[in-house]
């Protein structure tokens, strides 16, 4: 059980620095709303509503990518990463925890882009917002740990898109899927297994993206 | 001592390599008999096909030497990977200029979205080339070692699932070679195409030992240097 203390402590611990700095929740609000608009003026008057799920896709990749490019920032900055691998927990709890804040913080930016979707293009049906919850547990799971791998790098945020993109690829071909065909039981299965295989692979190897 | 009489192998792999090719070539075009429905613009498989089955060998050994990093932290494991990736992505790269030909002399296009082993190539050249990327902007040392080892694994396990999500994405018009019944194909195609498939894989191996050879060698010489100063 003490695992899961440690989650959840890691997790209120960043959600409760966000409350109090809201450096990166205003910004991704904002992102994704412009990122509507902007598609609005880019998709031509009599473009369907199937290319707009497309580009919603768009949307919320992109979205989770400017979050995730500064998820390691507060630790990073105050060189707190090194306190937090030290720390007598498992390490694996600190991706965890990390990530679970991620996954709050890119839900509650979706809580208000489908909405806004919606009345910007076309009405979200449940199998979009199925495949948009599983697409962000996925999104969470490997961002999280990319962006592990991107902070200890040079280049960092420069170089976390070039990680995440080609990795993201499944998640948009599941997501789109799931959307725009009229049977979108396998693609929401296609995102599960995603998940659960991506999931397993970053809880196993977060520890040595960390340690030396 | 081991390392040079290791090291002798090289000459003799690279002139394997290069007799197999030779063979590889001279059945391609003059013993495999010509496809009837496509004509001379078939003999392509014979290359295009080893090549990508090479180029997924190379990634999936450097995921062996990562997970061999990551299990026994000895460093030489590293370096093996990293060469491993990097005749991979040498190889991908000719997967997807021999399949970009092929696609133009089959169908009139140099590129189609619904070939699944084109796009699947396209994917891994972008996840490939930003193992680089990540590999360059980090400190040498265990860390980058480990990283390094941690994505060469992400790409093993991306393999299968972006095929499984080309496939989901997709209308099917690439031939199907090898089905379930077994490979397609004529009892001299088919040995055509098991030598040109062990002319590739010798050729990348011995690339792969002679760049691992090169990589020691400036270390070392490296590290004489910094004996000297």
């Amino acid at each position: 059980m003490t695992y899961f203390t440690d989650v959840v402590t890691l997790a209120r611990k960043d959600l409760r620095l966000e409350l109090r700095a809201r450096d990166t929740f205003p910004a991704m609000l904002l992102f994704v709303i412009s990122t509507l608009v902007i598609f609005h003026f880019a998709l031509p008057a009599d473009a369907d509503e199937v290319a707009a799920q497309g580009l919603l896709w768009v949307a919320l990749v992109f979205t989770a990518l400017l979050g995730l490019a500064r998820v390691w920032a507060p630790e990073r900055e105050s060189g707190a990463l090194e306190g937090l691998v030290l720390a007598p927990c498992d390490r694996s709890a600190i991706w965890l925890g990390k990530a679970t804040a991620v996954f709050v913080f890119l839900g509650a930016v979706e809580l208000v882009a489908l909405p806004a979707f919606g009345l910007f293009f076309a009405p979200v049906d449940a199998a979009t917002v199925a495949g948009v919850i599983l697409a962000s547990i996925g999104i969470c799971a490997v961002g999280t740990l990319l962006a592990a791998m991107a902070a200890a790098s040079r280049t960092r945020e420069l170089v976390l898109p070039l990680l995440f993109l080609p990795l993201a690829i499944p998640l948009v071909v599941g997501g789109v899927g799931a959307s725009v065909s009229p049977d979108p039981g396998r693609y929401l299965a296609f995102l599960a297994l995603y998940d659960g295989i991506f999931a397993v692979l970053c809880w196993a190897s977060f520890e040595y993206v960390v340690s030396e | 001592m081991s390392t040079s009489s290791r090291n002798n192998h090289v000459p003799v792999l690279a002139a394997l390599a290069a007799a197999l090719i030779g063979v590889a070539i001279g059945f391609a075009f003059f013993v495999a008999p010509e496809d009837v429905d496509q004509g001379i613009s078939q003999r392509i498989f014979y290359f295009h096909v080893p090549i990508a089955l090479t180029a997924y060998s190379c990634f999936g050994w450097g995921a062996y030497k990562a997970l061999l990093l990551l299990w026994r932290k000895d460093e030489r494991y590293d370096l093996e990977s990293y060469v491993a990736i990097h005749q991979g992505t040498i190889f991908g790269s000719l997967t997807l200029l021999t399949g970009s030909i092929w696609a133009k002399a089959s169908w009139g296009h140099w590129w189609l979205w619904s070939e699944n082993q084109l796009v699947l190539f396209l994917v891994l050249f972008l996840f490939y080339s930003a193992y680089f990327m990540l590999r360059f902007s980090i400190e040498e040392g265990p860390r980058r070692a480990n990283i390094s080892a941690v994505y060469a694994l992400f790409g093993v396990v991306l393999i299968p699932v972006s095929f499984l999500a080309i496939r989901l994405a997709e209308n099917i018009i690439h031939p199907t070679v090898f089905t379930r019944e077994g490979p397609q194909m004529s009892g001299t195609m088919f040995l055509t195409f098991c030598i040109a498939w062990l002319a590739m894989t010798v050729l990348a191996y011995a690339l792969y030992r002679l760049e691992l050879l090169g990589k020691r060698l400036d270390s070392n010489l490296r590290e004489l240097r910094e004996l000297v100063t």
